[in-house]
């Protein structure tokens, strides 16, 4: 499987990932290179073997349903690039 | 006093022969001196510092010390710090106060040790060399043209360059073995789930391991048994009684039965490197061990796996990175995705854009199956591999990392070529083993050798047992890089 160009504009796309033609370029030749080493993958025979998602195979641990965190807002709300009465701001989205 | 072990500093500190303040500041003047070539550290809060040690002087006066209680440790800029600039090497993070401790934070924090300051690293944890950091580099101790390895690097030549006791460092693909081997020090990766990732900035969850990097195996021990241990606050944190990991330390080896993968004295493995460890297995004999022949044969596949497998987590894990709610936000932007769009792009270095490009698309609509799914079954071929393996042996040894410690700029303009260098190290993390590096020799150009030790799950008491009996015999553990041994 070989990459395009195309599929690098939209994985950054994807990605919400800004980039300038010179910056694509780049990185659809070193992506190139390295699904060039991924594709060593594709000719192991697997037929037969359960995906192994985690190192641990644990069930989802439960907790009780009771309330653990506090109301943090300023905290919280301290740390972000901009915050107007308790709200966080971002470019209108609706008309 | 800054070779002493931390066994021997917990026991001047509850002597009084010094005063945690005075441990301190010793290593705060040393760091004035040498962080402005290293740049092992990003960021330094003496006074936050000097006030843990005053009350930990306090606690060790009213006799409550506890084994690290007023020793000043160095932390990884991974793990969020309460109050502390937290950056983990991003531009996405140059600003970031972390608004609460990470669970290894507030264990540090709980034994009354002292946070000397955050370390740098490569960015989010991507990379082998530290050359990521948007802080720039790390340089290595033992040669300030080479690379200190990564991604903990900074740690790692921050305890070489003795300006710290201990550390902290993470290990998703080896992380902390590799710059461990590099810089000349012990690092160990504990099995998945046996600290905490809670606080810790997730790079690829089901990899991501924290670990401690010191001086010496004993030392190791002593602050697993601080950063171990189960919490809730992290869904893969595991249930299990507390272990003591000093327990096994003085008993002696014999019998102990040495794996040798071939895949890791294969093609690849440079010399210096090969004779090295060759040599630390002859010691392993010595000390009353025997040594058997195995083979891990689908390790070689560790590479591409990973390279699948830790992307793609990443690409979700870093999509939390908006410039919403925390982090950089583009100073100009049209519209709300153009703000996404540019945040991240100004945020992000390239080797993480690249990551997350690579996980973003082995994730997408059609490509599922032959990448992501092909990764994960692989990955349990490789994790079968070791349960075979371990039938035969206890404890598996080999090289760190196929070279000695690699220039500046040397691997530069090929991500591939970087990411070779884990070859030894990735498959232990896949499996979700525990592994360790011990400083093992010197290479042809003067610089440390690590050796390898991955033990089965669990068996980190033992790993520690392995890896103290041969520094009980050998010296390696001991040579430091030249000029930063001006004891006072």
């Amino acid at each position: 499987m070989s990459l395009s160009t195309d599929d690098v504009k939209k994985v950054a796309r994807l990605a919400r990932l800004a980039m300038t033609e010179q910056e694509m370029h780049t990185a659809h030749a070193q992506l190139h290179n390295i699904f060039e080493l991924i594709a060593e993958m594709q000719a192991v025979d697997t037929s037969g073997i359960e995906p192994m998602a985690h190192a641990q195979e644990l069930g989802q641990r439960l907790r009780e349903d009771v309330v653990t965190e506090g109301n943090q807002r300023e905290l919280f709300q301290s740390v972000a690039p901009q915050v107007e009465r308790g709200l966080y701001l971002v470019p209108q989205v609706i008309e | 006093m800054i070779n002493a072990s931390l066994k021997q500093l917990s026991s001047q500190l509850a002597g009084k022969k010094i005063s945690s303040v005075e441990l301190t500041q010793l290593y705060l003047d040393r760091i004035a001196a040498l962080n402005p070539e290293l740049n092992a550290y990003v960021t330094l809060n003496p006074e936050t510092s000097l006030a843990q040690a005053r009350a930990a002087d306090v606690r060790l006066a009213q006799g409550k010390g506890a084994a690290l209680t007023g020793i000043p440790i160095a932390q990884k800029d991974i793990f969020c710090a309460q109050g502390w600039r937290t950056t983990c090497g991003s531009r996405m993070l140059e600003n970031f106060v972390a608004p609460y401790d990470a669970h290894v934070i507030s264990q540090f924090n709980n034994a009354g040790a002292v946070n000397l300051g955050k370390t740098n690293m490569d960015e989010f944890a991507m990379g082998s060399s530290n050359e990521t950091s948007y802080f720039g580099a790390v340089k290595n101790p033992w040669n300030h043209k080479a690379v200190p390895g990564g991604s903990s690097g900074g740690t790692a030549a921050a305890v070489a360059a003795r300006l710290c006791a201990a550390a902290t460092g993470t290990d998703t693909g080896g992380s902390i073995r590799q710059p461990a081997a590099l810089c000349g020090i012990s690092g160990l990766k504990p099995t998945y789930g046996v600290v905490s990732r809670y606080g810790m900035i997730a790079f690829a969850s089901s990899l991501d391991q924290a670990g401690p990097m010191a001086r010496s195996a004993e030392d190791l021990a002593l602050l697993l048994n601080v950063m171990a241990g189960f919490d809730e606050r992290d869904s893969t944190s595991l249930q299990r009684e507390t272990e003591d990991y000093a327990r096994d330390l003085a008993k002696p080896l014999n019998g102990l039965r040495i794996g040798l993968p071939k895949e890791f004295f294969a093609a690849g493995l440079s010399a210096d490197v090969g004779a090295a460890v060759e040599a630390a297995i002859a010691e392993y004999k010595k000390l009353g061990a025997t040594v058997v022949d195995i083979s891990l044969p689908n390790s070689r596949l560790s590479i591409p796996v990973y390279y699948v497998l830790a992307p793609a987590e990443a690409s979700s894990n870093l999509s939390r990175f908006d410039g919403v709610r925390y982090g950089y936000r583009a100073p100009e932007y049209s519209d709300l995705t153009d703000m996404y769009e540019k945040s991240r792009a100004q945020g992000f270095g390239a080797e993480v854009k690249r990551r997350i490009m690579i996980g973003t698309y082995v994730l997408s609509h059609g490509y599922y199956d032959a990448y992501y799914l092909q990764a994960q079954k692989i990955r349990r071929l490789i994790a079968q591999d070791f349960v075979e393996a371990y039938k035969y042996c206890d404890v598996i040894m080999g090289p760190t990392s196929p070279t000695t410690a690699f220039n500046l700029g040397e691997k530069g303009d090929d991500p591939v070529q970087m990411y070779l260098s884990d070859i030894y190290t990735i498959a232990v993390n896949l499996a979700g083993l525990p592994g360790m590096s011990i400083p093992c020799g010197l290479g042809t150009n003067g610089m440390p050798v690590g050796l390898q030790i991955i033990g089965n799950y669990f068996d980190e008491a033992r790993m520690l047992n392995v890896a103290h009996q041969y520094q009980l015999a050998t010296d390696w553990h001991q040579k430091a890089p030249a000029g930063v041994n001006s004891d006072k």
